[in-house]
């Protein structure tokens, strides 16, 4: 016992004396700026070791039971972290560009319809072999279901053939055109005939070591990476369900890196290394607009105007987050309209008119139930903001939150579309505006709100078929969604990385990945 | 040992009284609306204007403490209330008749005791939705075993006694016998348990809501706000503090009021 | 006990069968198609009849086959290895603390009845018995884990990384739950030794000359200790129970925590598991003690 109050007095005067050193450095960079120089530099000759250390990062859920890249149902969670493990024949880049991985480069022909990859030279999967063509064709045949006629990625179900035409060129014609299929090309590279079921080998800057159920992953640097090699040797991803143990741990030097903090968890952290990007999703209070009460086109407008969103930023969020006024975030650059954002301005009193039109007034107030998954502590606050300012329209709107397990949201909610109201967000799996409007379509199976508009689904039909309208027409389809006030939209939510001071290199994507291999640790 | 449950008995009740005053003062004011939020005050520390600071959101936290420590009494008790009802019944049934229905009835109530207490909770609340009614019909759930087992045994022991048996040569009904004669009795003996069972009862409630199962939000709950509170530890330790000075001195106060009771109990 | 084990295991079985959310939902994700839902029940075997499901997995269970975890695809045994000893050693630990600390305790404040240190300490007894175990984890988590830095709040160390910062990191949270409960025992304790004081032989041993210490040390704690041995045994039952709520709080990767994840991951086989384990020491534990208390009743012994 004796040894052990020693050691963590020891440990407690090292914590101590880490902070005292990265006191002055403690910053809040802005979005997507590699993050500080001036840490690194300043821990000396040591700050440029190849050999990085070991870093313990802290995740807020277990992975998903299969690590299998294919399996599309695999949650952000997973695939953030999967990130580090598998690659694609092509990988964005932190400004959301596509460049390439496993193939060199990639040509498409004039129809839309076929495109040819041509492999890079002396890439190796995690088992030291090197990756050939069939490896490649195998991966894609799997990943689209070509043999089984169910693909498991339904963004690959546009393929209708995979080829090698030699030992180093793949052609991948589709079924029909599409411009943004380079996107669904980060579909991950396996070795020809594996089952990830049998063991986790990809041709990523890691490669995974092993697992421990609700307790933590860990992956390894991969020596023998084609491209710029991990900084950090070790990589332990460690799960952290609760947010308040999250905010603990960084405190107390447990974990030495989490991502996806809110606000005011950061707030307890100040003397950490804090980096602020976005979280890449649309927060909005999602309505059911296929049953009552938000069938009713003026109830959802009324909604609208009274949920100002940036008091939900401001009391929320400390005020961070991108307010959004469609399905589209920042991050999409050319697709997203900021002018949307602004589209309802606050105003109680037509919130107000819009509802007596409806007929809703005190005596027969509006009355509904917000579920909201109670994991999401984003959501949850939202939600509580959302339900306070809706008590401010003189008692005709009655709203009470729900809290429901992630488990049961998802299949009530999502699935069951049983629901009048709930706050969540929704993201993107790959920089393609087909992620964020597809959705919307009356007839996609994921179209949880009922919502149904004859112009939105012909602009999105227009823009998939024609590269050239590709903008014009997802704008089209945000107006629209704004002008049928089809979801209350609210922001795309800030997103903190917290660091211990001796920590640096972490990246922002546009996307829901976690990026290690430039991560470095330093003693 | 008279004088010290006496002196337990005034303390009590002391805190009790005053607990409950606040409670009852809550119900119909409170320094500022427990749900307002205000984006200009928010994690203040403690100040004239509020005096144990305020939320995440700018809420009051001395208002949520009142409002919460309400919720929770509310439930504490109606919980009670279900244990209470229910055990009686049982207990009183088993306890007269014996027999069959009392091996089958003891063992369900053996079988409800040993379930982990919480996962009881959670599966119960999961079949209805979660809030507060769900909370204290999966409580009283829980409670019933120990009100019936008491009632039980002291049903049975009370059966054999004289009064009971001069009761029936005058010809009064099980029911009445039951209702009339032995339920008064049995009072003394039920009251710490009362008591008992209140403060295990808010120490449930206040887990239920810490795991985030319990009172909904916006509104507020002790153990929701120990949970939310967790986070600001350091930059905010009043939270915690004050939902959890709450919290002690609810089980506090009645804790002292049934050893009080309890007279020569002991323990 | 066997019965009510039984009874336990059909309630949990049937419990899941009522809540909302299917498992297979849960599993497949957003794409799927009926056919795959159907093939994975199938798969699971949920397509069967409760019953048929449930004298399965008992068959299975008394023959050692815990089942496999619908999440993560292994055998149960293998998802919980590690998870018992957490949760064993945390109520181990906390249960010899409740005895460590209430046991002298006990004894020097019965010997020191009326004093003002007994009254101090009886006072502060009855606050230690409302605390709440959750909130005395939170109070130690900032004053010895922030303030003090005695230890690292969530950097739980495995055993196999050193069983000296494994019992390290657990002692804290033992503490916050054996508190209360040592708050109960070391009253429970003190009343006893004064119940025995009042007795007739206690007065026959001062009689003879003895000091008030030497008749509480000879005569009077071997009986007074008794109805105690009996208390402590239950709470064995309940330090186990409540460790579910203290792992949530310190981020201890026990069989606690592993409950709450099942359950909301509505992975069934591993709750049922879980459950029937921890009712099945709830349940030895109060039969336990059931059996000390009639082997040691003071009166056999008075006499």
């Amino acid at each position: 016992m004796k040894k052990r109050i020693l050691t963590l007095l020891l440990a407690a005067a090292l914590t101590v004396a880490l902070c005292a050193c990265g006191g002055g450095q403690s910053s809040q960079t802005s979005q997507s700026t590699p993050a500080d120089d001036q840490t690194a530099g300043n821990t000396g000759s040591t700050g440029e070791a190849v050999d990085g250390g070991e870093l313990t990062v802290g995740i807020a859920a277990d992975l998903d039971s299969s690590l299998d890249p294919h399996v599309s149902s695999s949650s952000a969670g997973t695939r953030e972290v999967l990130f580090n493990i598998y690659e694609g024949l092509v990988k964005p880049d932190t400004q959301g560009n596509l460049v390439p991985a496993v193939a060199e480069r990639y040509d498409v022909n004039d129809t839309a319809d076929q495109y040819t990859f041509t492999l890079r030279e002396g890439v190796r999967f995690h088992d030291g072999s090197e990756v050939t063509v069939g490896d490649v064709v195998y991966s894609l045949s799997r990943a689209a279901g070509l043999e089984t006629g169910e693909p498991l990625m339904s963004t690959l179900s546009g393929i209708a053939s995979v080829e090698a035409t030699d030992d180093k060129t793949v052609v991948v014609t589709l079924s029909a055109p599409d411009v943004e299929f380079p996107a669904y090309m980060t579909a991950a590279v396996i070795p020809e005939g594996s089952d990830p079921a049998d063991g986790i080998i990809g041709t990523g800057p890691f490669k995974y070591v092993s697992r421990s159920p609700q307790e933590n992953i860990v992956m390894e640097r991969f020596d023998d990476y084609w491209g710029e090699k991990a900084l950090c040797a070790k990589v332990t991803f460690k799960v952290i369900e609760d947010g308040q143990t999250m905010v603990m741990s960084l405190r107390s030097g447990a974990i030495d890196l989490a991502a996806h903090l809110e606000a005011s968890q950061v707030a307890e952290l100040s003397d950490l290394n804090v980096l602020e990007g976005s979280m890449n999703l649309v927060q909005a209070v999602y309505l059911d607009n296929a049953e009552p009460p938000f069938d009713d086109i003026r109830v959802r407008q009324a909604l609208c105007y009274a949920i100002d969103k940036r008091e939900v930023i401001d009391l929320a969020g400390d005020g961070h987050g991108t307010p959004v006024g469609s399905s589209m975030y920042p991050a999409f650059g050319r697709f997203f309209d900021a002018e949307l954002a602004d589209y309802y301005q606050p105003d109680a009193d037509k919130a107000l008119q819009l509802l007596a039109e409806a007929g809703y007034n005190k005596d027969h107030p509006l009355e509904f139930t917000i579920i909201v998954p109670s994991n999401y502590t984003p959501h949850v606050d939202a939600a509580q903001v959302v339900v306070n300012l809706l008590d401010l329209l003189d008692g005709v709107v009655r709203a009470e939150i729900q809290q429901v397990e992630w488990a049961t949201w998802y299949s009530d909610v999502y699935q069951g579309r049983q629901f009048e109201a709930t706050v969540c967000g929704m993201d993107a799996s790959t920089l393609t505006g087909s992620a964020m409007l597809a959705r919307f379509v009356s007839d996609n199976a994921k179209n949880f709100i009922g919502f149904a508009d004859a112009d939105y689904d012909a602009a999105y039909a227009t823009a998939l078929a024609d590269g050239s309208k590709l903008e014009e027409c997802f704008d089209t389809c945000q107006q629209i969604l704004a002008q049928q006030a089809a979801n209350v939209y609210i922001q795309d939510l800030a997103e903190f990385v917290v660091m211990q001071p001796n920590v640096s290199g972490y990246r922002f994507y546009p996307l829901y990945v976690m990026d290690l291999a430039c991560v470095a640790k330093t003693a | 040992m008279k004088i010290e449950h006496n002196k337990n008995f005034t303390v009590g009740a002391v805190i009790t009284c005053f607990m409950l005053a606040v409670i009852l003062v809550g119900m119909f004011w409170t320094p500022y609306d427990p749900n307002a939020m205000d984006g200009a005050a928010k994690r203040l520390a403690p100040c004239l204007a509020h005096p144990l600071g305020t939320d995440n959101f700018g809420r009051d936290i001395l208002s949520r403490v009142i409002e919460g420590a309400g919720a929770t009494f509310l439930i504490a008790a109606a919980t009670v209330a279900i244990g209470l009802a229910a055990g009686l019944v049982i207990g009183g049934l088993t306890g007269w008749y014996g027999g069959w229905l009392d091996e089958c009835l003891m063992r369900l109530n053996d079988a409800v005791a040993a379930f982990p207490s919480i996962l009881l909770a959670l599966v119960l609340i999961a079949l209805m939705e979660p809030g507060r009614s769900s909370v204290i019909l999966a409580l009283g759930v829980l409670f019933v075993p120990s009100f019936a087992r008491i009632v039980r045994a002291e049903v049975a022991r009370q059966k054999s006694l004289d009064y009971v048996a001069s009761a029936r040569l005058m010809g009064a009904g099980d029911v009445r016998i039951l209702l009339l004669h032995i339920l008064p009795n049995i009072v003394p003996v039920l009251l710490p348990s009362v008591a008992i069972g209140f403060n295990n009862a808010v120490l449930a409630e206040a887990s239920m809501s810490y795991l985030g199962v319990g009172v909904q939000p916006p509104d507020a709950s002790l153990g929701r706000m120990l949970n939310e509170a967790q986070g600001y530890l350091m930059s905010a330790p009043w939270y915690a503090l004050s939902a959890g000075a709450a919290i002690i001195l609810l089980i506090l106060g009645f804790g002292l009021l049934s050893e009080g009771l309890g007279g020569d109990a002991g323990a | 006990m066997l019965v009510t084990l039984l009874l336990i295991s059909l309630l949990a079985f049937l419990a899941f069968q009522i809540i909302p959310a299917d498992p297979v939902t849960k599993l497949l994700g957003t794409d799927y198609t009926p056919e795959r839902a159907a093939a994975l029940r199938h798969e699971l075997g949920l397509d069967r009849n409760v019953l048929v499901r449930y004298l399965d997995w008992l068959a299975g269970f008394v023959t050692g086959d815990l089942g496999v975890s619908y999440s993560y695809g292994m055998p149960v045994s293998e998802v919980m290895a590690g998870k018992g000893a957490v949760t064993a050693s945390l109520s181990v630990m906390a249960w010899l603390l409740v005895i460590a600390i209430s046991i002298p305790l006990g004894i020097t404040l019965a010997r020191w009845q009326g004093r003002r240190l007994d009254r101090v300490f009886v006072a502060m007894n009855q606050v230690f018995m409302a605390i709440p175990p959750f909130f005395l984890g939170i109070l130690f988590t900032y004053v010895f884990g922030m303030v003090l830095k005695l230890f690292v709040p969530g950097g739980f160390v495995q055993p196999e990384e050193g069983l000296g910062g494994f019992f390290g990191y657990l002692f804290f949270p033992a503490l916050a739950i054996a508190l209360p409960k040592a708050a109960m025992v070391t009253k429970l304790l003190r009343s006893s030794i004064l119940n025995q004081m009042g007795q007739d032989y206690v007065r026959t041993a001062y009689s003879r000359g003895n000091s008030r210490w030497s008749v509480i040390r000879t005569h009077v704690l071997r009986n007074a200790v008794l109805p105690v041995v009996t208390f402590v045994s239950m709470t064995l039952a309940d330090i186990v129970a409540g460790s579910i709520i203290v792992e949530q709080v310190f981020a201890l990767p026990g069989l606690g925590r592993l409950l709450l994840a099942s359950i909301s991951n509505r992975d069934y086989p591993v709750v049922q598991c879980i459950v029937v384990i921890i009712a099945a020491v709830v349940v030895f534990m109060n039969y336990l003690a059931d059996v000390v208390t009639q082997y040691i009743d003071p009166r056999i012994r008075l006499g």
